[in-house]
């Protein structure tokens, strides 16, 4: 902070300031030119995010040691038997999957049902609210990517839109700017569903008129755009109007993921590597033929 | 005290990097709108005492970093930090005349300012919920910096940084 511009009025610099801004502005809202920079930059500065975390941290330890014995009982009691159900599904998992791998096998479909797992933390939720995005302590050194698929235990949380060393920014499904191709469990109806930059909400668009969705159906992403992978569980519909005023349903969603209180997360999936595979795919019409 | 002791700098620092703590403190969903913009009105304090230490170069860095940890496009906090920084170098000689009081209402001016450049991009990039909350950061602002004054002049009373 030295001082740059000593005596009189700064105008020149001011307008050349401004001029830099606006610039940086349009370069980072039309493309990826200065994404080096900002991923320079936001190395240098997760420290600071840390330090933002501190706060929280020493409450969520102090809150730990002061809990109660008889509350840390029923906690466990309750984790207990949640545990003994999930086990027994995880029983009855063992034969489905190997019952799924021998019908894929069969169907010759090479779709892998286990995806790669990697658990993180949340250690930052983005205070501008025009933007719903979360931090999340794990960056590129851990194979993070963009587009990434974040979920709880819940259901689909988001994608990450940007990596920095160690830590990530995950975009959540409620932002305004998201969309994510989804399908009724019940039917298998496709739509999609848009973040409406309010919590808690999502709205799906250009349901046909004659469509069959209910309140009360679950939407699970449909792998259409191939950045998620299929049947993770997103929300639940809660409201459908049909307005013979408009071409297309009005449906509103509720994000199955709890967006503002889940600590822990899930990122799945592994870092894509097709582009060599596609490239060399399109070259040689053989392998063309596998590919597809 | 001497003409300008490195020390000054880094209390200077100190305070904005609590500024960006307090920017960056979760707060719940009810609130979110009703967050002061404090590292915009510590910008407004340092330009108003300092003005020949702090620049609006210095506020310009500022912004970068914010637009950064914030996650915001790069440049937009940029653009609004010096845009306040140019306006309160503009009147600082008048705004140390004024009483408290009268500083929040130029302070609440300032934020509004700083809300519309914000508001205008969210309008162009078109994710924007078209009513008037994104002006009650202004409002509160206003309301919280007869605090941030007292507290930082203090701090800069204490440390005599000139």
């Amino acid at each position: 902070m030295k001082p740059i511009f000593r005596g009189g009025l700064p105008r020149l610099s001011f307008l050349l300031l401004v001029i830099l801004a606006l610039g940086l502005l349009v370069s980072d809202y039309r493309g990826d030119s200065v994404r080096p920079v900002r991923s320079a930059l936001s190395v240098l500065l997760t420290p600071i995010q840390w330090l933002v975390d501190i706060p929280t941290n020493i409450a969520d330890d102090i809150s730990m040691v002061l809990l109660e014995r008889t509350v840390l009982i029923k906690d466990n009691n309750q984790l207990r038997s949640t545990s003994i159900i999930l086990e027994r599904k995880v029983q009855q998992m063992i034969v489905l999957r190997a019952e799924n791998v021998r019908l894929r096998e069969l169907l010759n479909a090479s779709e892998k049902i286990d995806d790669k797992v990697l658990l993180t933390e949340l250690i930052g939720v983005n205070p501008d609210p025009f933007q719903h995005q979360v931090i999340l302590d794990k960056g590129s050194e851990d194979g993070v990517f963009v587009g990434q698929p974040v979920l709880d235990a819940g259901g689909i949380m988001g994608q990450v839109v940007e990596v920095s060393l160690y830590t990530n920014r995950t975009m959540l499904v409620t932002d305004g700017r998201h969309a994510i191709p989804v399908e009724v469990v019940r039917n298998g109806m496709r739509a999609i569903a848009l973040g409406n930059g309010s919590h808690g909400e999502l709205d799906v668009t250009h349901v046909p008129d004659n469509a069959d969705i209910r309140e009360g159906d679950v939407l699970v992403t449909s792998a259409l755009g191939g950045r998620f992978p299929y049947g993770y569980p997103l929300a639940k519909v809660v409201y459908v109007q049909r307005d013979p005023s408009r071409k297309f349903m009005l449906v509103r969603a509720v994000p199955l993921a709890r967006l503002n209180n889940s600590r822990y997360v899930l990122m799945v999936g592994e870092k894509p590597q097709q582009k060599n595979t596609d490239k060399a795919s399109l070259q040689s019409p053989g392998a063309l033929g596998e590919g597809l | 005290m001497s003409q300008h002791s490195p020390g000054g700098i880094m209390i200077v620092l100190g305070t904005f990097i609590v500024a960006f703590m307090l920017s960056q403190t979760p707060l719940p969903i009810i609130l979110e709108w009703w967050r002061p913009e404090f590292v915009a009105l510590f910008v407004i304090y340092w330009m108003m005492a300092l003005p020949q230490r702090f620049g609006v170069g210095s506020a310009w860095v500022l912004g970068l970093m914010l637009d950064v940890i914030k996650g915001s496009v790069l440049g937009i906090n940029a653009l609004a930090l010096t845009v306040i920084a140019f306006s309160t170098l503009l009147m600082h000689k008048k705004m140390r005349m004024y009483p408290l009081w009268q500083q929040a209402i130029v302070v609440f001016f300032l934020i509004v300012l700083n809300q519309f450049i914000f508001y205008w991009f969210q309008a162009i990039a078109g994710t924007i919920a078209g009513d008037f909350t994104f002006l009650i950061p202004a409002f509160v602002s206003a309301l919280i910096w007869p605090w941030v004054f007292v507290v930082l002049r203090s701090i800069r009373r204490t440390f005599k940084i000139s």
